[in-house]
């Protein structure tokens, strides 16, 4: 259970996130809807305790970040899959070794388990098969998919998407969505996804809420006027 | 930024990436790479840069001191110049000039493109995962590359006096080794090391530090050549005091 209490955030005198509250439960996923430029990048960073935060507080399974040293939240951060809205590969690295990064600096697992979990990842996310190619020579919804394998990588319970569809064609966006429900579904991976996207938030959030002017409220029915008014 | 107040956060910068938990298991192998990169990637221009450093010294030094002392005091001199001061500090600085740039350049396209965040996320320091291996990474290969450079410079030296000023190896080699101190070649190697802190911390800091785009990608690998090569000439006289002076 992640908990959101309070949280506000502000650069110089622009306020991004106002007393913002919200939780995410067990196998489920939140959608955080919004115009570019809102702040939903910065929401979920100040979850991970990457972006410091004005006030408010953010508790996993009741163990608040704010309050833990360096060496706690990177314990916290290891149960937390994070997708980046740029991908973040690592461009120096081919896909295998993207995704087996952080299974060999924080498990004991030998070469040989480590690359058996890399290759059962590239099956969940359709990508078997693509481990020695480099990101350049994958296409954008390809590094989406990578990125989501990387972020599988250490088994965490929760996953954050941010804007995991923006940019792809129609095809791709929906092998994405249907990669997200599924890791939900047969893995029970909770999460929030990010998105300034309504079919994808229709898709795949068991929640929606919206995020505007730093402000947060739950949407109970997605009309196109909620979004543009 | 004031000045001071950089001075103070490039020192913070520079020990927490070196008093860290090594994680020495993974870390080795990167360091390893680093070594490699650097050592393996420097060598041909550290030799080009050598073979002339040997020429020009004793040219010049034949011009100086030719008919006016014993002609071993060639070996002697040449001996000294380049273990004390020309193979330290211009080995140095062909390193900044290559290694502290592309440090810089690889580590701030890392940053503006959130690889380093996503270092972060896995729960990966970042300052064990690209600081510590270039910081010991070029601290292993600065000092042999010194080492190489002052070696290829004296066999120029030595093999130009033996065939176009009369002075035969022989009597170079006298000279070379009879006045030799320990002192001055160990002098100079533990200049290299000091040079070799300042090039991965600077490569490292500026970027690190980047913030925007490919353009700032840029300034942060010519700040950090900049910085380096400042930093180098004033430890190479700071040293000089404390060893020579
Ligand atoms: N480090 C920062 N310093 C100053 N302003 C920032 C910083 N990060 C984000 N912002 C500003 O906060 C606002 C929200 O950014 P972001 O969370 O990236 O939006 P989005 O909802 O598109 O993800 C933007 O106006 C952005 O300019
Ligand atoms: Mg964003």
């Amino acid at each position: 259970m992640i908990e959101v209490k309070n949280v506000s955030k502000k650069f110089d005198s622009l306020i991004v996130l106002d007393n913002v509250s919200f939780s995410v439960g067990d196998a489920r996923l939140i959608v955080i809807l919004g115009p570019s430029g809102t702040g939903k990048t910065v929401l979920l960073k100040a979850i991970l305790g990457l972006t410091p935060v004005d006030s408010g507080e953010v508790l996993f399974d009741g163990k608040s970040i704010q309050a833990i040293d360096e060496s706690e939240i990177y314990e916290i951060r290891k149960n937390i899959g994070f997708v980046f809205q740029g991908t973040a590969l690592f461009d120096s690295m081919n896909v295998l070794d993207n995704i087996a990064l952080p299974i060999v600096e924080h498990t004991s697992a030998s070469t040989s388990e480590v690359k058996d979990k890399v290759v059962q990842i590239l099956e969940i996310i359709g990508m078997s098969g693509k481990e020695k190619l480099y990101p350049r020579s994958l296409s954008g919804g390809m590094k989406r998919l990578v990125a989501v394998g990387r972020a599988l990588a250490l088994d965490p319970k929760y996953l954050f998407y941010d804007e995991p569809t923006t940019g792809l064609d129609p095809i791709m966006r929906d092998r994405v969505v249907n990669l997200i429900i599924d890791l939900k579904k047969k893995y029970a991976k909770s999460g929030i996804v990010v998105t300034h996207d309504l079919d994808t938030a229709k898709a795949v959030g068991d929640e929606i809420y919206m995020l505007k002017k730093g402000k947060i409220s739950k949407v109970r029915q997605i009309r196109k006027e909620v979004y543009n008014g | 930024m004031n000045l001071f107040s950089l001075i103070g956060d490039f020192s913070v910068f520079f020990f927490r990436s070196l008093f860290i938990s090594w994680k020495i298991k993974t870390t080795k192998w990167r360091i390893l790479e680093q070594v490699y990169h650097i050592g393996i990637g420097s060598l041909p221009i550290i030799i080009v840069i050598a073979i002339f450093t040997g020429l020009v010294s004793i040219v010049q030094t034949s011009y100086q001191l030719i008919g006016t002392v014993p002609r071993y005091i060639l070996g002697t001199t040449l001996g000294r110049m380049v273990m004390i001061e020309l193979g330290p500090i211009l080995t140095a600085l062909m390193v900044s000039g290559r290694c502290a740039s592309s440090m810089a350049a690889e580590i701030g396209t890392m940053r503006v493109t959130e690889q380093i965040d996503a270092l972060e996320v896995m729960a990966i320091d970042p300052y064990r995962f690209l600081n510590l291996p270039r910081i010991i990474g070029i601290f292993i290969a600065l000092p042999i590359l010194t080492v190489i450079s002052e070696f290829v410079a004296l066999i120029c030296g030595a093999v130009y006096a033996h065939y176009f000023l009369d002075v035969p190896f022989s009597v170079f080699n006298y000279g070379l080794t009879h006045y030799f101190y320990a002192k001055d070649f160990f002098g100079g190697l533990i200049k290299s090391l000091f040079f070799a802190l300042v090039i991965a911390a600077s490569g490292c800091y500026f970027g690190f530090k980047v913030k925007g785009g490919a353009k700032e990608v840029g300034k942060a690998a010519t700040y950090a050549v900049v910085t380096a090569s400042i930093l180098i000439l004033v430890l190479d006289f700071l040293v000089a005091l404390v060893i020579f002076g």
